[in-house]
């Protein structure tokens, strides 16, 4: 099993009119075995953007840690808050530093930019960078998940729909996938804030 | 940056508290040609007096105002070879940011580098403060015209209008009294070079002074050809 398989995760990441939204599973486990059903993949970085980490759980509890340490540096010494375009590409950065001995973590980025427009980018563990503008998906999953998407995406889909495009992607993914799974939580963001909910799915 | 040899400062504190390397360097400063910056509504302007020593020099290859990167530039008053050495270290450190961000090192975080490096030289074994203040000029991505002095000692300071160097006292008194809040850059411009003229020994000519602006139209900075400087003082007299 390769190392990035090893804990399991399913993490979608899609974009509305003016809105985008993150889901991810909620199970850790060790390769068969699992653990928890209450672990956090999705990390709130501000109010307008959100990162989802995928792989290794140590490597993304890390991540999301040096990720904050970051960007609190960069707000401090800029007295703004860091667009989503720049975190990426600090979370690009980050990743290349440690080329010849990553994090075995494959991250989304969503969030809105200054203009309330949706931002979205993805990458792979040694910080190579995909922008897109309908969606990105990352773990265990990702042939059910791009099937899925591809199949019920739409364009400037508004919030409430969203969610439910969303949330039905990622249920139908996991379901299929024995290392993801066990629970869901997805976040709605817009310009008037964050709205969080978690799925009842199948528990095996 | 200083011999291993060298483990202590050169620059330590004398009996009264001050610094003395820095008062020196501020003394270079004092004595170098001058430079003034003014900061507009819509743009900024940094000038400098390039008057060299001999009819024989090629005014055409001496570089006072840099830029930096596309969004900011700088000009200095004291010692030359010094200036290079920040330029240098300013624009690698603008590229660095541009690796790391992807967006161009913001006008206040270049200053605040620079200075750093400045300070770092008063503080490090085996070095001297470097011989220059440098006005910086540049407009950030909030489309804000900023003009900033560095010191030697690595205090910087942000300015609407300025000057350094040789004249600057006379200078600035004339740029207290002509500045106005809601200036526009073509007249900062034409102020600048009235107020560089002040000054200035023997005639002024578009071979002698260096002129810089970044406007907020294309938040671009550029140093002003001879021939646009030759207009902007025809337009003057």
């Amino acid at each position: 099993m390769s190392i990035l398989e090893y804990n399991g995760a399913a993490i979608i990441a899609m974009a509305g009119k003016d809105c985008v939204a993150i889901a991810a599973d909620t199970r850790l486990g060790v390769q068969a075995q699992t653990v928890a059903c209450d672990f956090r993949k999705v990390f709130k970085m501000n109010d307008r953007l959100f990162v989802g980490l995928g792989g290794l759980a140590t490597d993304v509890q890390t991540v999301d840690q040096l990720l904050k340490f970051r960007q609190n540096l960069y707000e401090l010494r800029e007295e703004r808050q860091m667009s989503p375009k720049v975190f990426s590409n600090v979370l690009s950065n980050l990743l290349y530093e440690k080329r010849f001995g990553p994090y075995f973590i494959e991250p989304v980025v969503a969030g809105l930019d200054e203009n309330n427009k949706p931002f979205l980018s993805g990458m792979d563990l040694i910080g190579a960078p995909v922008y897109t503008d309908d969606f990105v998906v990352t773990g265990t999953a990702t042939g059910n998940m791009y099937g899925m998407c591809e199949t019920l995406y739409k364009p400037d889909m508004e919030p409430e729909e969203l969610f439910e495009t969303l949330s039905q992607a990622l249920l139908a993914s996991v379901d299929r996938d024995a290392l993801s799974g066990w629970g869901a939580v997805v976040h709605v963001i817009t310009k008037d804030g964050v709205t969080s909910r978690e799925l009842k799915g199948r528990q095996d | 940056m200083g011999d291993s040899a060298y483990s202590f400062s050169l620059t330590t504190f004398s009996r009264t508290g001050k610094l003395l390397q820095i008062e020196y360097a501020l003394n270079a400063v004092a004595n170098g040609r001058t430079s003034l910056g003014i900061c507009a509504t819509d743009g900024v302007v940094i000038a400098t007096d390039k008057k060299l020593t001999s009819t024989l020099v090629d005014t055409a290859h001496v570089g006072k105002v840099e830029a930096v990167d596309s969004g900011s530039g700088m000009v200095y008053s004291g010692v030359g070879p010094d200036y290079r050495v920040l330029v240098r270290k300013a624009r690698k450190s603008s590229q660095s940011y541009y690796r790391q961000y992807r967006e161009i090192k913001p006008v206040t975080q270049l200053v605040k580098s620079t200075a750093s490096v400045m300070q770092e030289y008063t503080q490090s074994g085996g070095v001297r403060p470097f011989g220059v203040s440098l006005l910086v000029a540049g407009i950030d991505g909030d489309g804000i015209p900023k003009l900033y002095q560095v010191d030697p000692s690595g205090a910087y300071f942000g300015w609407k209008a300025t000057a350094i160097g040789k004249n600057y006292v006379n200078a600035k008194a004339f740029l207290e009294k002509r500045y106005q809040d809601d200036i526009e850059l073509e007249d900062a411009v034409h102020t600048a070079l009235l107020t560089l003229r002040e000054g200035f020994e023997g005639e002024m000519t578009s071979e002698n002074i260096e002129v810089g602006i970044v406007s907020k139209a294309d938040g671009k900075f550029r140093v002003l050809t001879p021939s646009e400087v030759q207009d902007y003082l025809d337009e003057a007299t």
